[in-house]
Order: C-alpha cells, then sequence, then structure tokens
C-alpha cells in the first residue's frame, strides 16, 4: 500500500495531484468542525437571502443586518457579563447574559429587516439602494460605537463553546468526522442543519412556502386568488432578520468572543452568492457556503500546516495571499458558471402596486 | 349588477351598467377594445373598486372589495393573460389561495391530486397534477385556469377573452367545456370581441360600447352584421371595398434571396418576386415557414447569405435599418409589444421614433418639444387614436389603440414600401377595419405593399397577388381576385399539389 502511494506520488506532475489527494484526506476530517463553523454565518445569511427573495424582495442589505446584530450581541454580552455572566450550565457555556445578548442580536436584525421591508414594499424605494444604505449605516454606526467602547477597555463578553461529542463516536472510522463536524459545534452553528431542514421542507410542502414562491414568482396571480402579497413580503423579509440576527451572532458570540469593526467582512454578500449557487433553496444554500467555507479552511491548513514533499516545495513558493484568495477566487468561478444558468424568482426585485389600471 | 360606475383619470370606464346573469347561461360580453368589459369585470371580481352602482347576488347586495371576497362568493375569473405561475405545478396552482391541508402546516398533495384528476375527468380530459405550468400548451393554461375556478367551486365563471390566444381547434375544446360547466347550472360570462364566436356559444349577449350597454340580443335573432354595429357604433364593412387597384413600375425587386435564422440553418431557399407601386402582395403560409427572416431582411435586421434586394431602381442588400427606413420602407411588426412600441414611453414619443434625429424634430443634439407634441397630436387626430393625450404612456393603451400608434408612424410618410406583419392580429373589428382602409389609401397613393398574415381571409381579402410561402420558398403565385381559400389553405399545409402529380408522372415513366 505504502508502496504504491509513494509510486503514485512520484509521477512527474500527475504526482503533485496524488499528493494534493492525500493531503486533503489527511487535513479534512480533524479541520471538519472548522468547516461547519465558518460556513455558519455565510449559511443564515442565504438564508435571510431566500427568505426575502424567494417572496420578490432583494436584501442586499444583509451584510449590514449581520454586522448590526454582532455588535449588538457583542455589547450586550460585555454589559451584562458582570452580573449575569456565570454560567447556568454546563452546555455550550450557557450564561444568562448570553442568552439575553443572542436575544438582542435577533431583535436588532428584525428590526433593521423590519425598515428594509417598509423601504421596500410600502415605499417602493429601490431594493438595492435600501439595502445599501443598510450596509454603509450599519458599517458606520457599529464602527463609531465599537470605537468609543473600546477606550473603556471593556471586560470580554465570553460565547458560546462547542459540544464535545464523546470522543467514541468521532473516533468510529470512516463517518467519526462528520459527527465532529455536526456536533463539535456551538448552540448556532448546530441549530443551523435543523433550520436548513425544516426550510427547506416548509418551502416546497407548506401551504406558506406555496404562497411565497408564488407571490415571488407571479403577485399577480397570488393576489387573484386572495392572497395578501403585501403581507406575505411583509412577514417573509422580517422573518428573514432573525437568520440574519443568528449569523451575526454567530460570529461575534460563538466563533470569536469580540467584535471588531467590519467584521463581517463581505461574508454577507459571499451568502448572497451562496443563495444564487444554491439556487435558492435552502440545502442548495447550505452545501454552496460549506464549499466556500472548505476552500477557507483549506487554504489556512495549507498555510499552517503545509504538506511535506515535492508538492509542499511547489505550494511555499505561491504567495501565501493567494490562499487567502482562494474561497473568494473559486466563489467568483462557481457564480460565473452558475449565473445564467440559474433563474431568480422571476418577480425578484420588483414591488408590487395593487390596483393595475386596465 | 346595478348602475356599476367606474372613473379612471380622464376615462369613464363603466357609465351606469347594468347587468344580470342567470344561472345556468352563458352570457356573452361583447365591445371593443376599451370599451370597459375587463373594468366590469375587474369590479365584478374585486379587482377594481366601483365609484358607483351596486352588485347583487341572489337578490341581496353584497360588497366585493378583493378577489377573496370574490372567491367567498363563488365567483371566479379566467383573465386574458393567465394568472398562472409557470414553475409551480398544476397541483400547487391550482391550490394556491384555497389549499388542502393535510394538517395546520403541509399541504395534502395526495388528496389534492385525486381532486383534480377528478375534476378533470368530469368535465372531459386527463390531466397530469405533477406537470409545470409553463411546460403546458396554452390550450391547457386554459383548462388549468378553469379547473383552478371549478376547485373553488365556482358558481360564477368569467372568461376574459378566453379563445384569443387558441388555435381553432382548443377553441372548440373549451367550448365544450363551458358547455358543460353551464349545463351543471353554473353562469358563465364570457368576454369576446370576436362576432362568430360569440354567436356559436352564446346563450344571450349584452354588449358594451364606450362604457355603456348599448344592446342585448339573442343569438338566434341576430348576426355578425347587426353586433358589429352595435359594437362599434356605425355599421361596418366587416370586408372592406378594395376597390380597384392600379400597379404601375416594379418597386421591390427580390432575386434568389437565401437567409439563414439564427441558428445558421437556411429558412429562405431561393426567393425571388417583385411588388409593384400600387399593389398589395400577400404572402401566405402557416408561421415558422421563413416569413420572419425574409422580412427581417427587407427590413435590414438580418443579411442575406446571397441574393439582392432592389428597391426603386437601387441596390439596397444588406443595407441597415436606418438605411431602409430612409429609403422609404415602412414595417408594421406582428407583436406590437416587443417591436412596435416602447411601452413605457409616451404615445408622442412612439410616434417619433423612426425620425427623432431628423428636423423638425431635432434641432442638432436638441429635441424639439413642440414640433414632437403638435405632429403626436395630429396624428392621434387623422389615425383616430383614443387617448386622453400624447403624453400618455403607450402601455396603458387597448391593443387597437396602439397598433393604430403604429400604423400612424410607419404610414404617415412619404413609403416605397411597406411591409405589414400580421398588422390587425388581436384588434376588434372597429380597428381592423381603420386599419385595413388606411392600407388600401397607402396602396391607392402608389405604395407597394408586402403584406404577411397566418390569416388567410386577411390575405385573401386585401391582396392583389398572393403568394404561398412554404418551407423557405414561394411554392405558387395566385390573382389575389380569384384565388381558392381552399387552394392556398392546401398549399399552405403541404407546400403543393404539384407534388403528387410529379410523383404520378414519374411512376409512368
Amino acid at each position: 500500500m505504502d508502496q504504491l502511494i509513494t509510486a503514485l506520488y512520484s509521477i512527474p506532475l500527475l504526482g503533485l495531484v496524488f499528493q494534493m489527494a492525500g493531503y486533503l484526506i489527511a487535513i479534512v476530517p480533524p479541520i471538519s468542525p472548522i468547516i461547519l463553523r465558518s460556513a455558519t454565518p455565510i449559511a443564515f445569511g442565504a438564508l435571510c437571502g431566500v427568505m426575502c427573495e424567494r417572496s420578490g424582495v432583494v436584501n442586499i442589505g444583509i451584510e449590514g443586518t449581520m454586522l448590526a446584530s454582532a455588535f449588538t450581541g457583542w455589547v450586550v454580552g460585555v454589559a451584562l457579563a458582570p452580573t449575569l455572566g456565570t454560567p447556568a450550565t454546563e452546555l455550550f457555556g450557557l450564561t444568562p447574559a448570553l442568552v439575553i445578548a443572542l436575544i438582542a442580536a435577533i431583535g436588532v436584525a428584525l428590526a433593521i429587516s423590519a425598515l428594509h421591508a417598509w423601504l421596500s414594499i410600502s415605499v417602493r424605494a429601490d431594493q438595492i439602494i435600501s439595502g445599501t444604505i443598510i450596509n454603509i449605516a450599519a458599517f458606520g454606526v457599529t464602527g463609531y460605537l465599537n470605537s468609543i467602547i473600546a477606550k473603556s477597555s471593556p471586560t470580554s463578553a465570553g460565547a458560546f463553546s462547542a459540544f464535545q461529542p464523546p470522543t467514541a463516536l468521532t473516533d468510529l472510522p470512516v463517518v467519526g468526522w462528520l459527527i465532529g463536524m455536526f456536533f463539535a459545534q456551538g448552540p448556532i452553528s448546530m441549530s443551523l442543519i435543523v433550520f436548513v431542514i425544516a426550510l427547506q421542507i416548509l418551502l416546497f410542502r407548506s401551504r406558506w412556502g406555496l404562497r411565497t414562491r408564488a407571490v415571488g414568482e407571479h403577485p399577480k396571480a397570488a393576489e387573484t386568488v386572495g392572497i395578501d402579497v403585501i403581507l406575505v413580503r411583509y412577514r417573509n423579509v422580517i422573518a428573514g432578520g432573525l437568520f440574519a440576527g443568528l449569523a451575526g451572532a454567530s460570529l461575534a458570540m460563538e466563533a470569536t468572543n469580540s467584535f471588531q469593526a467590519g467584521m463581517t467582512a463581505g461574508r454577507g454578500f459571499i451568502a448572497l452568492a451562496a443563495m444564487i449557487v444554491g439556487r435558492w433553496t435552502p440545502v442548495g444554500s447550505l452545501l454552496a457556503a460549506l464549499l466556500f467555507s472548505s476552500f477557507l479552511a483549506i487554504g489556512q491548513a495549507l498555510s499552517f500546516a503545509p504538506p511535506s514533499g515535492q508538492l509542499g516545495d511547489v505550494l511555499s513558493s505561491l504567495p501565501s495571499q493567494l490562499y487567502d484568495a482562494l474561497p473568494y477566487i473559486v466563489t467568483i468561478i462557481i457564480l460565473a458558471g452558475v449565473v445564467g444558468r440559474t433563474r431568480p424568482p422571476a418577480a425578484d426585485g420588483q414591488p408590487y402596486e395593487r390596483e393595475a389600471a386596465t | 349588477m346595478r348602475g356599476i360606475t367606474k372613473r379612471y383619470p380622464g376615462v369613464v370606464a363603466n357609465d351606469h351598467i347594468d347587468l344580470t346573469i342567470k344561472p345556468g347561461e352563458i352570457h356573452a360580453l361583447l365591445g371593443e377594445n376599451g370599451a370597459g368589459k375587463s373594468t366590469l369585470m375587474n369590479v365584478l371580481y374585486g379587482l377594481a373598486r366601483p365609484d358607483e352602482g351596486e352588485i347583487l347576488l341572489d337578490g341581496t347586495a353584497v360588497e366585493i372589495a378583493s378577489p377573496s371576497d370574490a372567491i367567498a362568493r363563488g365567483i371566479s375569473m379566467v383573465h386574458q393573460h393567465f394568472m398562472l405561475v409557470p414553475v409551480l405545478t398544476v397541483a400547487e396552482n391550482i391550490l394556491l389561495g384555497e389549499e388542502t391541508m393535510a394538517n395546520a402546516v403541509f399541504l395534502d398533495r395526495k388528496e389534492a391530486h385525486r381532486r383534480i384528476v377528478d375534476l378533470g375527468r368530469r368535465f372531459g380530459f386527463e390531466i397530469d397534477p405533477e406537470a409545470k405550468v409553463g411546460s403546458l400548451s396554452v390550450g391547457w393554461q386554459q383548462r388549468v385556469e378553469i379547473l383552478k375556478a371549478l376547485y373553488r367551486d365556482a358558481r360564477i365563471l368569467v372568461l376574459d377573452e378566453p379563445t384569443a390566444v387558441l388555435t381553432p381547434q382548443e377553441t372548440e375544446e373549451i367550448f365544450a367545456v363551458l358547455r358543460r360547466l353551464a349545463a351543471e347550472g353554473r353562469s358563465i360570462i364570457f368576454i369576446s370581441h370576436k362576432l362568430y364566436e360569440v354567436l356559436e356559444i352564446a346563450d344571450r349577449i349584452t354588449v358594451i360600447r364606450r362604457g355603456r350597454v348599448v344592446g342585448e340580443r339573442l343569438p338566434g335573432a341576430t348576426d355578425e352584421g347587426d353586433l358589429a354595429e352595435l359594437m362599434v357604433g356605425r355599421e361596418v364593412e366587416l370586408t372592406v371595398d378594395r376597390g380597384t387597384s392600379h400597379p404601375a413600375d416594379a418597386r421591390l425587386i427580390v432575386s434568389d434571396l437565401h437567409v439563414r435564422d439564427d441558428r445558421g440553418s437556411e429558412v429562405v431557399s431561393g426567393v425571388g418576386f417583385e411588388v409593384r407601386s400600387g399593389e398589395i402582395l400577400g404572402i401566405a403560409g402557416v408561421a415558422g415557414n421563413g416569413q420572419d427572416e425574409l422580412i427581417q431582411t427587407l427590413i435590414g435586421l438580418r443579411r442575406p447569405v446571397s441574393g439582392t434586394v432592389t428597391l426603386g431602381g437601387q441596390d439596397v442588400t444588406g443595407h441597415l435599418p436606418r438605411a431602409m427606413n430612409e429609403a422609404g420602407v415602412g414595417y408594421v411588426p406582428a407583436d406590437r409589444h416587443r417591436w412596435g412600441l416602447v411601452l413605457p414611453f409616451t404615445i408622442a414619443d412612439n410616434i417619433v421614433l423612426t425620425s427623432y434625429y431628423r428636423r423638425p424634430f431635432a434641432r442638432r443634439f436638441v429635441r424639439d418639444e413642440a414640433a414632437i407634441e403638435k405632429d403626436a397630436d395630429r396624428a392621434i387626430h387623422d389615425y383616430d387614436i383614443r387617448t386622453p393625450s400624447a403624453t400618455v404612456r403607450a402601455a396603458t393603451l387597448s391593443g387597437g389603440n396602439q397598433q393604430k400608434v403604429v400604423v400612424a408612424r410607419e404610414f404617415d410618410r412619404d413609403l416605397q414600401l411597406l411591409i405589414l406583419d400580421q398588422p390587425t392580429r388581436g384588434l376588434d373589428v372597429g380597428s381592423i377595419e381603420f386599419i385595413h382602409r388606411q392600407t388600401i389609401a397607402k396602396r391607392d397613393a402608389g405604395t407597394a405593399i408586402l403584406l404577411v398574415s397566418a390569416e388567410l381571409d386577411e390575405i385573401l381579402e386585401l391582396s392583389d397577388r398572393i403568394a404561398v410561402m412554404y418551407r423557405g420558398a414561394f411554392v405558387a403565385v395566385r390573382d389575389g381576385r380569384t384565388a381558392d381559400k381552399n387552394e392556398i389553405g392546401l398549399l399552405m399545409a403541404t407546400g403543393g399539389v404539384d407534388r403528387p402529380a410529379e410523383a404520378s408522372t414519374e411512376a409512368s415513366a
């Protein structure tokens, strides 16, 4: 066996491919929890996009919404940590402060989504501009407030900790790393899978899902069968805020225990790309987010634990920035290949007016 | 419906309309485009609020503020432009808004499918509830619309111009379904402006003109001429007197033209013909036999592979659209929405679309608004375009008036050649008559006219000569006044009666 591998690795050029495959097989299981963890904010952001766009409202303000809720979660956590910061239970390192902070983060996201809903549905403002305003305002306001708070050198807000599945399970051959991937997670990442599956089923099997899809495709047809298009859109856009809130909270309260200005770093936009690549379905969005985060994690692994031998020599000759750019490059390539072949909901981004003068 | 009045800015769409519908009858609502039929039905269906009047259902006044009110009271509507979501399945479209639920959250697909299939069978067709609506033909989409109404157990079914998009055969099939519905005691309101259809299907006919009821007839006691007169408000010649034509010099000469379509296959193969000034040449043919590409070549949208086009003695082969336009080629396209008009533009802007860059409409780089508006007002008057003003967006006009805007733009100048591609498709009798008259007038003024149409009646009525196009070639040319409709129809469908003859000579040899 070892001889065979050595032989394969030594083939010129093609050997590099085999070396890469061998490296990936070795590296992916240990980093698999990281892959899901870094996919969490992107996938949640994409769910927010699915909620909005399936009902016909474009929301590019997801980035800003995530940023605002990350900041809120952190600030509330910092404020409450001294009084309510003692863990109530071992599980997830749950403290009352964190739970309240999470609720606050979601609340802010719902409020911002309600603003976007009002601007794009009732005011019928340009939805791209409404989203852009949210992004710019969130970036500016959180950055400014953060710089003020940072002066008082706040104590840590704490963060949700990851669940530790029994090593007996994670050490299982073949499937052990998958168990690790899905269960060695904090509460927000773990809930992602539940939300994705539930939303997928609801979207295609429930009354809510049918009406949502109809409103996003052909609102006039929905109206003629007595569906309140405006109400459906409001409900979906605001409910979508829940997911943007969870996305933001996962950044400041689970992946880290701090806030930095602009810490979403474009994940809200990557989320929209994931939604498109995933054809506006929850499961597709999750898979696209995982693909992105896989390249992110592999890129990091390549620079922290580079492979040995010939492949390592080749890779270390490449600039390290290339590894950081890897997931973005992959996203651009996939988007370029996918866009045009996937089709957004037909009424996506079009405001609806009730009575047409015909 | 009693005393229904609905005003829109600038027009009274419905002016105290009374309408009574009995159970089990098919009641036709007849009127020109823009007469107010659709508005009246939108009021009944809760899509528009009347300014005055009331709706009585089984003797009691009801208020219908939204489609859900209408549906709850057993009123359903099949819109002219289908209200179906193409990416959803038949079942999903039917269920939408009136979902059959398995529990509080989820749909009961099995039960819904069973009911849909049963309903279809009851009215004589098999339907697949899992088919995507977008993949169905328009005839089947219409059935889905009707099923949608039946699924809600509609007692009153409104059909807004249901046959506009159907082939004659599909129309017959839908009529059979409607008769069954009426036999079950349901009332059907059938909106149309096709006279012969109304006479065929209706039990009673109400005619509306300019927002008012102008008459009620029983099909047995009326005829097309009578209905047309009621509808238009004056005596209508259903066939225009074409007079005598005086063809002169050959204006357009096309020789051995070969044209490829977008996919690169040759769709016009060696067509050669001439159109003389003061003559109408009709091109008959089933759609898709190369007519579109032939026309595109003549107006400069498509380059021929080989062959020449000569206009008034000048070689214009492969010239661009503006050059063709300036050479005096007018063109009325088949699809006015896609090719004839810029719908969000005003009437004035649409009229000036082919000459906006020239004097008197432009001075250097600036539009002369006054000249544009003056010209538009004159065109609106000359071509009888019904509109509050020239600054109204083209999208808000009825189909007939939209087509008049196109006609005003294309007819209203000195033309060498006029190309008409299905110029009266989907129009009401009044507009058809008007456009036919204008065409004859243009012919008498010495323009060479090329008329392409899938409506054989139109070709026979206007053409001096008729060419039949089949698979990219002219298979026959007949005299327009003596041509036999059946022969032309056969030529269109088969490409030639000559072929069996050829085959038999070969066999005998």
